[in-house]
């Protein structure tokens, strides 16, 4: 049994900073995962004992890639423990800078941080322009639209300027990819067309950033929320600025619909073999089938829900994406949401404790025991105790999955007629089966497919914010005595990011924080084991995954950036058994 | 710890806080030849990484001369130079191959990265292909695992002592520095920091975090973060401080380096003058509020919906250094206090702990940096605060009592 023992550190394009360690067996298949966070901060700690109106900018600090998300959660967990409904001018304003983020942050995500994953650059220096643009047609054609780049002479210049960039020998941020790669799957032109819309969004992203600067004064990290409400009542009364909004909102949906989603068609379908071993149909599904393709995993869906469509306040308004649980796949059946069943453990985790705690109850008190031996310059895991900053997140005693493909799933679980709509059509025009879904290729489609969908719902927004002020109605906060609401309290801000489920508990009281606790997406989906040894989101992705080539361990990093990680990583792949039996450094694979 | 209090303290109770834009002629005429004459010489160098020169790009991608010298002369005006300097501004502009950029995430967020992903003066696109040599990058960069190192250690050795380090995130000290890991060896970020610091020619902290801790070092500081001036000693260090930075700074920077060869004049906490010599208050949109009195008292009140002066919500533009007032954010689409918000301080040291309340100073809580006993602003230790706060609320004051009377004695 020739086994090896390879290591990759770190994997990049992610936010923050996260390891992996995988174990393979002979045939290259991942037979074990560990998944770990290797920064910490404690800014749960840090808000302790802060004036709950101020921990909304603190918290939102979080993160600076799903900016404003940590802030709204924050605002709300205040909020709820207040007992403040917010006016309808500030619920739809949270919408549209939320919005914003969601179709922003996605398209990033897919171009510059998960598309060198299905797209080889190099390669792209022998595509044939004039075949590339009728490569464009063709899956333009399947999402339904005509290409977002149209014309061979495009695709020349632009293959021209990679070429020229490439002369020059050092290539900056590109250089020493897996290029080459024969797993690489996509034909020259595919991967010119990829390169293209890559440089595309570098420069639409800017735009899109400034719809959420437009109500939130800047991006990154917004400051318009207030807890009450929101302060930009100057840029909702200003028609000029609901115009502007659109028309950036349009210019970012026209790259979604003819860029985003045709390309997402290109990799979803040349990558195909990967996403699902099922053809069940969407009818079979709906029966409880079985499913789950390559990067799977746990197959345990939780959404906690997002963006109120009415004003009837917390966690009793309609929402655009329902919350819910789906549990194996079963999209037949879902269950509501408890928040009480919410628990993290830190059994495997670099903090005190011994029980699983509901979040109210949390803590957040460090204990560092290290990394095991070192070897090579390799600092390994110890993964039979503690081994990840990360808490691992417990759902009514169960390991779940969160995200765009979990809001899917529960929305088609939920028989949402909206999200039905969205995924039952992108389906039908890649002729696909549904359960391509469960898979990695499945989770970064969902991404496509909710983008596509709040890009279009968002227009409805602008509209109807436009006609409520047009209509006399400007206000923007809803008052309340600090001193009164504060004596005693806790709150919970519940919803989701871009990258899933975020919950943010707040207990205060004599207008101070007492305790606050954060279990975000990548909480949820990064963690490591739990008390039971059951496997996190990231971990049990990765098993049964084959690296067709262990040095260049292309598959891992797709299926860990499918999930988006909010964490920058390291991933280790090592024998069944932990032995070293060799190890491979690997040499820059890039030839040019 | 306690230069830095000095220098805050310096700069607070300085007589003005204005830069001075004018230093005569004899001074700029010297810097002028300075200048000219280091163009000239890079003008004979080949661009060291072999990236294209911008006059190739601006040719491919259609932009025309003229548009290029109005943001030249844009540019030059943001470093506070005089229009005589435009054509060299706009040649150091066409050179910025020569500065490699290696780029480190420390305690971070990337909400710096991001913001650098949003400039448009020159864009991003441009800055990754074509302008500046962006050699290692996490959130960007197509190489992972020991590629990634390597890419990293190839950046080193090929421009030794001539790339730019960017630092993002606080270091942290705590538990001799593993509260933050990075690479396959655990290498800890203050170790990884000094590794890659020794060999640049100039480190540029980017960010509340990496120059003055941020988030992470706000009270009780859990992981003793730190900025990256408290870590790097012995090296050229620029701090561009804000929560997140403004691109505009970090490309004014490289333009500056390139220009001159050093870095840009700083003030007493290492930030660039032609940035952070500007207090918000004083170019301020809602200034002519204040002086007039005129408050918005509680959130979405008369007031908020005038657009009158943020003070009493909190708004700390009185005390904090920063162009966001000139260049705001987002290519000029909006700013905090534009949408209502007040400025939280963010790019003054410890505005955590000091800045970021939704009150005016002279009623804050101040949480003591030890994040032990809690004073009002006038009890307060430093003074310093004590000074600018009290002047500032005096002249609140007075102003609301000069608005009032101009109402005609409504009171």
């Amino acid at each position: 049994m020739a086994k090896k023992h390879i290591v990759v550190d770190p994997i990049t394009r992610i936010e923050g900073h996260l390891r992996i360690e995988a174990m393979i067996d002979e045939n290259n298949t991942i037979v074990d995962a560990y998944s770990s966070s290797t920064m910490f901060r404690g800014i749960e700690t840090i808000l302790q004992g802060r004036d709950p109106r101020d921990a909304g900018l603190l918290a939102m600090r979080i993160c600076g890639v799903c900016t404003g998300t940590h802030y709204q959660r924050s605002i709300e967990g205040v909020e709820d423990a207040f007992g403040i409904t917010i006016p309808k001018n500030a619920r739809i304003v949270r919408n549209l800078i939320q919005g914003s983020l969601y179709v922003h942050d996605h398209l990033v995500h897919f171009y510059h941080l998960h598309a060198l994953d299905f797209v080889d650059v190099v390669s792209a220096l022998s595509a044939d322009p004039a075949k590339t643009a009728q490569e464009a047609q063709k899956w333009a054609k399947v999402a339904g639209t005509t290409p977002y780049i149209e014309g061979e002479g495009h695709f020349a210049e632009i293959k021209e300027r990679v070429a020229k960039f490439v002369k020059q020998g050092r290539l900056g941020i590109f250089g020493n990819g897996y290029w080459g790669n024969k797993h690489y799957k996509l034909t020259p032109e595919q991967n010119l067309i990829g390169v293209a819309h890559y440089l595309k969004a570098l420069d639409i992203q800017r735009d899109m950033a400034k719809m959420q600067a437009i109500f939130g004064g800047k991006n990154p990290h917004p400051q318009s929320i207030v807890v009450g409400g929101v302060t930009c009542v100057q840029d909702i009364q200003n028609p000029a600025r609901i115009a502007l909004f659109k028309n950036l909102l349009k210019e970012s949906t026209e790259f979604v619909k003819k860029a985003y989603l045709p390309d997402v068609y290109m990799a979803g379908t040349m990558y195909a073999d990967e996403a699902t071993d099922s053809k069940a149909t969407f009818t079979e599904l709906m029966q409880g089938k079985g499913v789950g393709g390559t990067g799977g995993g746990l197959l345990n869906y939780m959404s906690y829900g997002d963006f109120r469509l009415d004003d009837t306040g917390f966690y009793k308004s309609a929402l655009l994406f329902p919350s819910g649980i789906v549990y194996g796949g079963d999209i037949s059946k879902v269950e509501d949401v408890d928040p009480e069943k919410v628990a993290e453990d830190v059994t495997h985790s670099w903090y005190e404790g011994k029980n699983p705690l509901h979040p109210y109850d949390g803590q957040t008190i460090p204990k560092y025991t290290g990394l095991d031996k070192r070897e090579d310059g390799i600092a390994y895991l110890k993964t039979n105790e503690k081994y990840s900053w990360i808490k691992s997140p417990i759902y009514n005693d169960t390991r779940v999955e969160v995200g765009p493909l979990a809001r899917m799933v529960v929305g088609v679980a939920r028989k949402d007629e909206r999200i039905t709509k969205y995924v039952t059509n992108f389906l039908k025009r890649g002729n696909l089966p549904i359960s391509v879904l469960f898979s990695t290729v499945g989770r970064t489609a969902a991404r496509a497919i909710e983008t596509e969908l709040m890009a279009d719902v968002m227009v409805e927004w602008a509209d109807e914010l436009a006609a409520n002020v047009a209509a006399g109605d400007l206000s923007t906060w809803t008052e309340f005595d600090f001193d009164k609401v504060s004596v005693k309290t806790k709150g919970m801000g519940l919803a989701e990011a871009p990258r899933g489920a975020l919950g943010h508990w707040v207990k205060i009281e004599n207008g101070k924080i007492v305790n606050y606790q954060a279990v975000v997406p990548s909480t949820w989906n990064a963690a490591p084991r739990d008390y039971k040894g059951r496997l996190g989101a990231y971990e049990a992705s990765l098993i049964g995954t084959k690296v067709a080539e262990p040095e260049q361990p292309l598959e891992i990093i797709r299926t860990i950036h499918s999930f988006d990680p909010c964490i920058a990583c390291a991933v280790h792949v090592v024998d069944t058994k932990g032995k070293e039996l060799g190890v491979y450094k690997i040499d820059t694979q890039c030839s040019i | 710890m306690s230069d830095r209090i000095e220098g805050v303290k310096k700069l607070f109770t300085s007589k003005s806080a204005r830069v001075e834009t004018n230093k005569g002629d004899a001074y700029y005429d010297k810097l002028f030849q300075t200048c000219q004459a280091r163009i000239e010489e890079l003008k004979t160098q080949q661009p060291i990484n072999n990236r294209l020169d911008i006059g190739d790009v601006l040719e491919t991608q259609g932009i025309e001369r003229r548009d290029f010298l109005k943001w030249a002369s844009a540019v030059t005006g943001m470093l506070m130079l005089p229009a005589s300097f435009t054509p060299l501004v706009a040649d150091a502009a066409l050179m910025m191959n020569r500065a490699p950029v290696i780029w480190l995430e420390l305690q971070d967020c990337a909400g710096n990265s991001e913001a650098l992903l949003r400039s448009d003066g020159p864009k991003i696109d441009e800055i990754v292909l074509d302008i500046i040599s962006l050699e290692f990058h996490e959130t960007l960069q197509a190489a992972s695992g020991h590629q990634a190192e390597k890419q990293l250690e190839e950046a080193i050795e090929h421009f030794k002592d001539k790339y730019l380090l960017f630092v993002e995130g606080s270091v942290p000290l705590g538990m001799n520095g593993q509260f933050g890991t990075i690479g396959a060896s655990g290498e800890t970020m203050h170790d990884h920091l000094v590794r890659v610091a020794k060999h640049s020619a100039a480190v540029v902290a980017v960010g509340s975090c990496a120059t003055f801790g941020g988030v992470p070092a706000a009270a009780p500081n859990p992981t003793g973060a730190v900025g990256v001036m408290d870590v790097i000693k012995g090296k050229p260090l620029i701090n561009i401080p804000a929560c997140p930075a403004n691109p505009a700074n970090m490309v004014g920077v490289i333009i500056h380096y390139i220009l001159t060869g050093q870095v840009p004049e700083l003030d007493s906490l290492l930030r660039p003058k032609f940035a952070f010599g500007y207090r918000i208050h004083d170019n301020c949109e809602r200034r002519a509020h204040f002086d007039a009195g005129e408050y918005v008292e509680e959130w979405g009140d008369e007031g908020a919906k005038n657009n009158f002066c943020l003070y009493k919500m909190g708004c700390k533009g009185p005390m904090t250094f920063n162009n966001c007032s000139i260049v705001r954010y987002n290519e000029g689409v909006n700013w905090p206090i534009g949408v209502g918000r007040g400025c939280i301080g963010c790019s003054e040291p410890d505005f955590w702990d000091k800045y970021a309340y939704e009150r005016p100073m002279a009623d804050a809580k101040i949480k003591a940096p030890t994040g032990g006993v809690e004073k009002t602003v006038d009890e307060f230790g430093l003074g310093l605060l004590t000074a600018a706060g009290i002047g500032i609320g005096i002249h609140a004051a007075a102003s609301a009592f000069a608005g009032k009377k101009e109402d005609g004695g409504e009171a």
